[in-house]
């Protein structure tokens, strides 16, 4: 009773990153509270789906298996999670920030009048003190930039169970257990959960698409902002990128002023990425953005601005413009590598 | 076989957040609303622009917007009028404040449940929480299935409708049937300008209000028209549990707020010069991060 428990996404039997992400995460939270870490697999044909979860940490794997889970649909999973959390009275409670989860979480928090805290960048244990001088141990600090990116706030829920919270592909680190270790399969009785009524919104067709753009495992990152002004200057990246055998990255502001795509979004929105090498072009430096790459090795700043607030965080920032600046990167790049 | 239906959808005003000044929160780490322009959130147009195109396809069709905050949040139900929409209500009291999405979807359900509509239409998320989450809890709330990222109505009949949904590697048709909850992607059609027949039958559009500021002839004036009013309901025009609205009802809380602050780095600053560039990309090569 009052574990951590994890929803885990699954399809055609493979458990997704974001999944694999909270797990690692969530067994640090475990050993830190002294409780249980606790899976939640709902789906199609999962068997020996759980080897792969307690190489992850999980102490209790919680199978629910029947042909009608997969792919996943709204009414049916959020019985299931309700219906489990009711019995269990997790203490914690976390779901991935993907389409799936942000579909399910809401509806669930909803159900069981429970807070939820989307997107958090950092999840932490603490204690806390009202302003009433009630205190509270060991809560879930759910830390996220808010507001735009302007600030970073932490939420916390101080008087309802489960303490819920999303978080998005990337963020947190996914490492398997040094020691593999085993643990305990449930396997739920789905029928006691799910209802007739709860397969109301059939689903016709599914197109899954593969992910053409990956920029999270790129070593090198050519990021650009509002600043670089309009979609023809990001060529101007494109060719920096590929010469270093990069990819492209881009700021929020840089979608939603359409000069990339939405998969190269790099932030709290977009994808967090850890390269090697980060060239942020024309990106003033929201927290919103910064969240998603202030883990970069290295971190070059090109901005005309030099007192844009990117530069706190670079290792080099460049003052210039960006169309005198890359061609020449490009130019002794050229020159000086073998 | 068309029908008429009744669609609520639901808006949402934000602050701006694209472009924000330092004094954007408040000592207390809440927003400080009344110093930033407020627009209609983006993807609750897209939300309108759906609901609208439902209408025009199935006559008879009402749609009326639902929008919850302070007073001047009446300009959102004023936009959806310029824009097509019948009708609208203002859901305004102080013991709405501070609630967080749950609170804010309780009141909201409350206020749906009085509508009595056959479709509820809302934007994925508001530009100022990103959450995504208050749809998908007015769903839970009123007991009704949910369709979110919706991008394209496929087609409408006999109480069922197909859409096209986003998800993020894909795309999924789904069918369900009304009464439902869809969520309205930025990817789903832009929605339509302010017609202009529309804006002069309804820019002296008012709540209560908004009428005790003006003079009495004006009043008599609104009085006669009642399309003019635009209902503002407060916690006593709906049914609900006093403790689930605002603050009160919020489960989650603002434990701290703070300012970014950057882990500052030893940073070197270069110049444009060849000189400088040149050294840097030799050092890169050097210390093999490139190359």
């Amino acid at each position: 009773m009052n574990n951590i428990f994890v929803y885990c996404e699954t399809e055609k039997g493979k458990i997704a990153d974001v999944s694999l992400e909270l797990l690692t995460k969530g067994r640090e939270l475990a050993k830190r509270l002294d409780c249980k870490l606790e899976a939640l697999v709902i789906g199609h044909q999962l068997a020996g789906v759980e080897k792969e979860l307690y190489g992850y940490g999980a102490d209790v794997v919680h199978l629910a298996d029947d042909a009608r889970l997969e792919p996943y649909s709204t009414l049916p999973h959020t019985s299931i999670v309700v219906g489990l959390f009711k019995e269990e009275k997790p203490q914690i409670a976390l779901f991935g920030a993907s389409s799936l989860g942000r579909d399910l979480a809401p509806r669930v928090s909803s159900a069981l009048k429970s807070g939820l805290t989307a997107d958090c960048t950092s999840l932490e244990i603490g204690d806390h003190k009202d302003n009433k001088g009630n205190e509270y141990k060991d809560l879930l600090l759910q830390i996220r930039p808010a507001f735009g990116g302007n600030i970073i706030a932490t939420i916390i829920n101080p008087d309802h169970r489960p303490q819920m919270a999303t978080v998005r592909e990337g963020v947190m680190r996914k490492e398997k257990l040094a020691e593999p270790k085993t643990g305990e399969v449930k396997i739920l009785d789905v029928n006691k959960y799910v209802k007739d009524e709860d397969f109301v919104i059939s689903i016709i067709e599914r197109h899954l698409e593969e992910r053409k753009i990956d920029i999270k495992s790129s070593p090198i990152i050519v990021s650009g902002g509002y600043g670089v002004g309009s979609k023809e200057n990001f060529s101007l990246l494109f060719e920096l990128a590929s010469v270093l055998g990069g990819e492209v990255g881009a700021s929020r502001a840089a979608v939603d002023a359409g000069y990339a795509e939405h998969a190269r979004q790099v932030g709290q929105t977009g994808v967090t990425v850890r390269p090697k090498l980060y060239i942020a072009c024309g990106i003033s430096g929201q927290v919103q953005h910064t969240a998603g790459m202030q883990e970069s090795a290295m971190i070059i700043s090109i901005n005309s601005d030099s007192n844009a607030p990117i530069n706190q965080i670079a290792d080099y920032s460049i003052v210039g413009d960006l169309s005198n600046v890359i061609p020449k990167m490009i130019k002794y790049y050229r020159a000086n590598s073998k | 076989m068309t029908k008429s239906l009744k669609i609520v959808v639901l808006a949402k005003q934000v602050p701006d957040t694209r472009n924000v000044g330092k004094d954007a929160m408040t000592a207390e780490g809440t927003v400080n609303r009344a110093a930033l322009p407020a627009i209609f959130n983006p993807e609750d147009l897209h939300a309108l622009e759906l609901a609208l195109r439902l209408k025009d396809s199935n006559p008879g069709t009402t749609v009326e917007l639902l929008t919850m905050g302070p007073g001047r949040a009446a300009d959102i139900v004023r936009e959806g009028l310029f824009r097509g929409a019948d009708g609208g209500v203002l859901l305004t009291d102080r013991k709405f404040a501070g609630a967080d999405t749950l609170a804010t979807s309780y009141a909201l359900s409350c206020a749906i449940r009085k509508l009595n509509p056959d479709l509820i239409v809302a934007g994925r998320q508001a530009i100022d929480g990103d959450t995504a989450q208050v749809g998908p809890q007015v769903a839970e709330k009123l007991g009704l299935p949910q369709i979110t990222y919706v991008e394209e109505v496929i087609s409408f009949g006999n109480d069922a409708i197909t859409v096209q949904r986003r998800l993020e590697h894909g795309v999924e048709t789904v069918k369900g049937r009304l009464p439902l909850v869809l969520t309205v992607n930025a990817s789903a059609p832009v929605c339509r300008p302010r017609n202009a027949k529309y804006l002069m039958k309804y820019k002296h559009a008012k709540t209560v209000s908004e009428l005790q500021a003006q003079d009495s002839d004006y009043i008599e004036f609104h009085q006669l028209r009642t399309y003019l009013n635009i209902p503002e309901w407060g916690v006593s025009d709906i049914e609900g549990e006093e403790e689930q609205f605002g603050l009160k009802g919020s489960p989650t809380k603002v434990k701290k707020v703070e300012n970014v602050v950057f882990q500052v780095k030893e940073s070197k600053k270069l110049s444009d010069a060849d000189a400088d560039i040149e050294s840097l990309i030799k050092e890169l090569i050097a210390n093999h991060t490139i190359g």
